[in-house]
């Protein structure tokens, strides 16, 4: 009776051991999930792979924290910056509804295709980089939220500082036939309509046109003023080369889409004197950038933070922060990040509107000097000691 | 419009157009020789510049080289390395084909090609990026009015033409042109007068490789960035240049190439179309001139008697 009492009393307590096991195991392992979705590899990779360096960076910090309720894992996926992958990426996020939040897009023309996909399933996004209006403006929706910039301030601001300040008359454009082109250019243009300054011909190029000797030839015989430039920085690198082989000579003017090291790194010499808006002061001026900046240099990785890194690190530590406060159900982050005012992080202070874009734009008037995007107020081209092309 | 700018607009045209005859020359070589379409050939261009570029990476680690040596090894690396590839392809699968239907011979090299093509993407550093290409050669410009010539073009194209042209003696004036052409005319009557067949088609292969490394490196240098996708639309271009020319001649293959430039320029001053349509409007002349002319326009009569 006794052996039988204490088989049975043995197997009881090992089927408790188990269960108890199974379920500390599970409560141990219960990482809040959040997808990062940007361009890693092609040729946006740099821009794609700080975005991610900079969101992990997030998460390692949070999950490093000691007393927090949840700790997150980040899953990250590649668009390729290609519409047709980005729809089949964000339809694997979006549909795991272990993924709390989707952190998505640095192109824009992938994003623009996404939008339906996130809204279906009902998957909170933070966009980190994608600039294009529609994306938050075309229909309102419950799901998207943006802490980076629309395109539209920084070609308002372009337009009145090159016409006004510079006092430039004649423009020729160059812009990729993706949304993002198309719509950066249309701004541009209209906003330029509002300005003593003309625009004389406009070329829509494809996005991974390699020749430009037929436009540019054309362009020489408009002899614009100034070029302005609406795609990405491997296009822009090759415009830039085949300016300087068919002697054109006028000012470049690039959107945000070239603002960053890889533009810099990859037209050398030829980089100098170029002019892009980018809607954020430089990342150590900001409050709390300088933690940034020696956060991720402490990770040791390959690739710089790029010019949206901060955007994706702000976005991660919304979504993280939000998770804490009203735990990793989706339909309560929707809530909550409906009522997103005046959130402090690294960007500056972020306050959706009732569509869900970030208002508080800080755009920022930059050019390359010496092979770095500087702020325009603090280089020499301000103070007059060094000038545009055509003064 | 100002005659400088035409001036601009056909100088362009020139450079593609020898871009692309190198291309056409090989794609008419290998099929002279061999009957044999190597669609590999664009991703032999694409691994030479990347051969080049990957040289000067090294010798720029090396320390100091001077220039004029820099731009000799560059050249006589990549034009070495791929005229082996060239070989050896010829050797290891082209030959050990010749006995299957052609189809199989041109699936086999387009797997090649897709091969290689992905190879570099994988395993060049940052492979999947456009790389920039150095600036090996001078770069002074001068201008008249609306037309702008800069050094290193004018290097091109002069060289470029003249490979052609040594090409050209190569194939007409020595004896390897000689056996080549015979090879070319009847392989079997070849063999019996003494030529010894595999050692032509491996020079020939390797001839053509070669050429298609000089283009691509030549591109390189033009735009100043190598891509791994580069030979796909050049070895398209090349193709269609060869066959609109006829297929198999050299003479038709320079033409082809200059004809095709020619025609994606005028498209792209004449008409009011965004350039990106100038590849459609010149693969549409090119099936209106293959209807028109099937075996192209300096196209061989060939008859075969029986």
């Amino acid at each position: 009776m006794n052996t039988i009492w204490r088989k049975k009393s043995m197997r009881a307590l090992a089927a408790a051991a188990l269960a108890a096991a199974l379920v500390g195991a599970a409560s141990a392992a219960e990482a809040v999930k959040l997808a990062f979705i940007g361009p890693l590899t092609g040729s946006n990779s740099a821009h794609g792979l700080g975005g991610r360096n900079s969101a992990e960076l997030a998460v390692k910090l949070h999950n490093a924290k000691p007393n927090t309720k949840y700790k997150f894992e980040l899953v990250s996926l590649d668009d390729e910056c290609k519409p047709n992958v980005g729809v089949q990426v964000a339809t694997r996020a979006a549909a795991d509804k272990n993924i709390s939040v989707v952190i998505p897009h640095y192109c824009s023309a992938v994003a623009v295709a996404t939008v339906d996909v996130y809204t279906r399933f009902n998957a909170p996004v933070i966009v980190w980089a994608a600039v294009h209006p529609d994306i938050i403006y075309k229909r309102k929706t419950r799901e998207m939220h943006r802490v980076s910039a629309t395109l539209i301030n920084q070609n308002k601001v372009a337009a009145q500082f090159l016409t006004g300040d510079q006092k430039y008359r004649k423009w020729a454009a160059i812009y990729d036939t993706t949304d993002y082109g198309k719509s950066m250019f249309s701004y541009f243009e209209k906003f330029l309509k509002e300005t003593p300054g003309q625009m004389v011909g406009a070329f829509g190029v494809g996005a991974d046109q390699q020749d430009f000797n037929a436009e540019l030839t054309k362009i020489k015989e408009l002899n614009p003023e100034v070029i302005y430039f609406a795609g990405l920085t491997p296009l822009g690198v090759r415009v830039l080369n085949q300016m300087s082989r068919l002697g054109v000579n006028a000012q470049f003017q690039g959107t945000s889409g070239i603002v960053g090291e890889a533009f810099v790194k990859g037209a050398g010499p030829l980089a100098e004197g170029t002019v892009a808006m980018y809607d954020n002061p430089p990342v150590e001026k900001l409050p709390k950038g300088k933690f940034f900046v020696t956060e991720y240099a402490k990770q040791n990785y390959n690739e710089t933070f790029e010019a949206y890194g901060p955007y994706a690190f702000a976005a991660t530590m919304l979504a993280i922060e939000t998770v804490e406060k009203v735990g990793p159900d989706r339909a309560r982050i929707l809530d909550a990040l409906a009522n997103v005012k005046d959130y402090d992080s690294i960007v500056g202070k972020i306050t959706f509107d009732d569509h869900g874009q970030n208002v508080n734009t800080a755009t920022t008037r930059y050019v390359v000097q010496d092979g770095k995007w500087i702020d325009w107020d603090d280089s020499e081209y301000k103070t007059g000691k060094r000038k545009l092309k055509g003064h | 419009m100002d005659i400088g700018y035409i001036g601009q607009h056909a100088w362009n045209g020139v450079m593609l157009g020898v871009i692309y005859a190198m291309v056409a020359v090989g794609f008419t070589l290998f099929f002279g020789v061999l009957d044999v379409i190597k669609f590999s050939h664009g991703d032999v261009l694409t691994l030479g510049s990347f051969a080049g570029l990957a040289t000067f990476l090294g010798l720029q680690r090396m320390g100091q080289v001077p220039p004029l040596l820099q731009l000799g090894l560059v050249f006589a690396v990549s034009i070495g390395a791929m005229a082996i590839l060239g070989a050896l392809i010829a050797r290891y699968l082209v030959l050990r084909l010749r006995s299957a239907p052609a189809f199989i011979t041109l699936l086999v090299t387009l797997m090649i090609g897709t091969v290689i093509r992905e190879s570099i993407r994988l395993f060049y550093p940052n492979g999947s990026n456009p790389q920039p290409f150095p600036k090996l050669l001078p770069t002074q410009s001068w201008s008249w009015g609306g037309f702008t010539v800069r050094v290193d073009t004018l290097i091109l194209v002069a060289a470029g033409l003249g490979i052609i042209f040594l090409v050209h003696l190569l194939i007409n004036r020595s004896r390897l042109g000689l056996a080549i052409r015979a090879v070319a005319q009847d392989g079997e009557t070849a063999q019996v007068m003494g030529i010894n067949f595999r050692w032509v088609v491996l020079a020939t292969f390797g001839l053509g490789s070669g050429l298609a490394a000089m283009a691509g490196l030549m591109n390189g240098l033009y735009y100043s960035e190598v891509h791994f996708g580069n030979g796909t639309m050049l070895a398209v271009i090349g193709f269609s240049a060869a066959v609109i020319g006829g297929l198999g001649n050299i003479y038709g293959a320079i033409l082809g190439g200059f004809l095709f430039a020619a025609i994606q320029i005028v498209t792209v001053v004449a008409l009011p179309l965004p350039s990106a349509y100038k590849d459609v409007i010149a693969f549409c002349m090119v099936i209106v001139l293959l209807a028109i002319k099937p075996t192209g326009l300096i196209g061989e009569k060939t008859s075969e008697r029986v």
